[in-house]
């Protein structure tokens, strides 16, 4: 069981999503990459708690999650309130904050 | 390195890699949901049990879902525009998350991290009791002002999804007087539009009805379809079939000759 393959292989998720938030255009993909930069973070936990052999790491991650997905709700609503008044979903056209 | 983690690793990176570079974004979606359950398959290589069906039901389960039903609602085919707004920010991007990602991995290779230590035997009563231990001993605070997060966030969705309404609803018979006056002045037809043709061999609602005189009823195929040419033809024979039949005057032969 090593633990480092675990970690680069977050470090390359991390970094595949980081392309993502600054390439992609669309909203809602950003948000796809923004939510595997979470996830790669989860997974550097969970491979550090194994390491360590404590389970500190795994209730982090388990709150990481939790604010994840309040994080998805709120940002997905955001973005239907944009699209309802742009009919885009696109960042470029949300420049603007006033309807 | 076990067999499990090489194919779970490779396919959470070729999900993470789909979604960068499909061009739909639903298709962005279902990869990412693949490199979801591909961790949750690691989660579950690295003794975290609990973690593991956690991902596969938040993440996998409503996290991805919800992102494609937002998809749905706001449109499938809203793929990105490829224009760039800044000159040069796709190769400045692309080389800095490259140099990101190799910093971390070879800082992170270059390290010594200790892994003799056990998961499973140093805790009795298994991964679930002890997450619950920290959960709710140690770390109860957190999981206190969770709760609130999660309330505040279920509010706010509903405050940003809600649309107020500006104008008063229609009742029925409002609706009436409505379309009765679009008959009186563009002259379209108040009635319901007419179904579909219904046929021996096909009924589907690609198949147009027929008026008395033998043409095509247009607005008896949805939209969609029209726009998408996806009209099915009348058969000339299948139509002289029908006036054969109903004359009398042919005999039927034996079963479906499989002409559609």
């Amino acid at each position: 069981m090593d633990v480092t393959n675990y970690i680069i292989l977050s470090a390359i998720l991390f970094s595949i999503g980081a392309v993502g938030v600054l390439v992609r255009r669309n909203a809602i993909v950003m948000f796809m990459s923004i939510e595997l930069m979470l996830n790669a973070t989860n997974l550097a936990f969970v491979a550090f708690a194994r390491a360590n052999g404590n389970f500190d790491g795994q209730v982090v991650a388990f709150f990481v999650m939790v604010v994840a997905a309040a994080e998805v709700v709120i940002g997905l609503a955001i973005i239907m309130a944009i699209f309802r008044t742009r009919k885009t979903a696109s960042i470029d056209e949300a420049n603007l904050l006033r309807a | 390195m076990s067999l499990v983690f090489a194919i779970s690793a490779t396919l959470a990176v070729a999900g993470a890699l789909g979604m960068l570079l499909s061009k739909r974004a639903v298709h962005s979606a279902l990869f990412v949901a693949l490199t979801m359950i591909s961790l949750a398959v690691l989660y579950l290589q690295l003794s975290a049990p609990f973690l593991g069906m956690v991902q596969i039901i938040v993440y996998t389960g409503a996290v991805m879902m919800l992102f494609l039903f937002v998809l749905m609602i706001v449109g499938v085919d809203s793929s990105d525009s490829l224009t760039e707004t800044l000159r040069g920010q796709r190769v400045a991007a692309i080389a800095v998350a490259v140099a990101l990602g190799l910093l971390l991995t070879s800082s992170i290779g270059g390290a010594v991290i200790a892994s003799g230590n056990s998961l499973d035997s140093t805790i009795a009563g298994g991964n679930v009791q002890a997450i619950a231990n920290l959960m709710f001993g140690k770390y109860v605070l957190a999981l206190e002002v969770t709760a609130a997060l999660l309330v505040t966030a279920a509010v706010g969705a509903m405050v940003l999804a809600h649309r107020e309404r500006i104008t008063p609803k229609l009742n029925q018979r409002e609706q009436q007087q409505a379309r009765f006056a679009d008959y009186a002045l563009t002259g379209k037809h108040p009635g319901p539009l007419p179904p579909s043709g219904v046929y021996a061999r096909h009924n589907a609602v690609d198949t147009p009805a027929l008026l008395p005189d033998g043409s095509i009823a247009a607005n008896s195929v949805p939209a969609p379809l029209q726009a998408r040419g996806s009209v099915r033809e009348v058969d000339q024979v299948d139509s002289q079939q029908i006036v054969d039949l109903s004359q009398g005057n042919v005999v039927i032969e034996g079963g479906d000759d499989g002409r559609n």
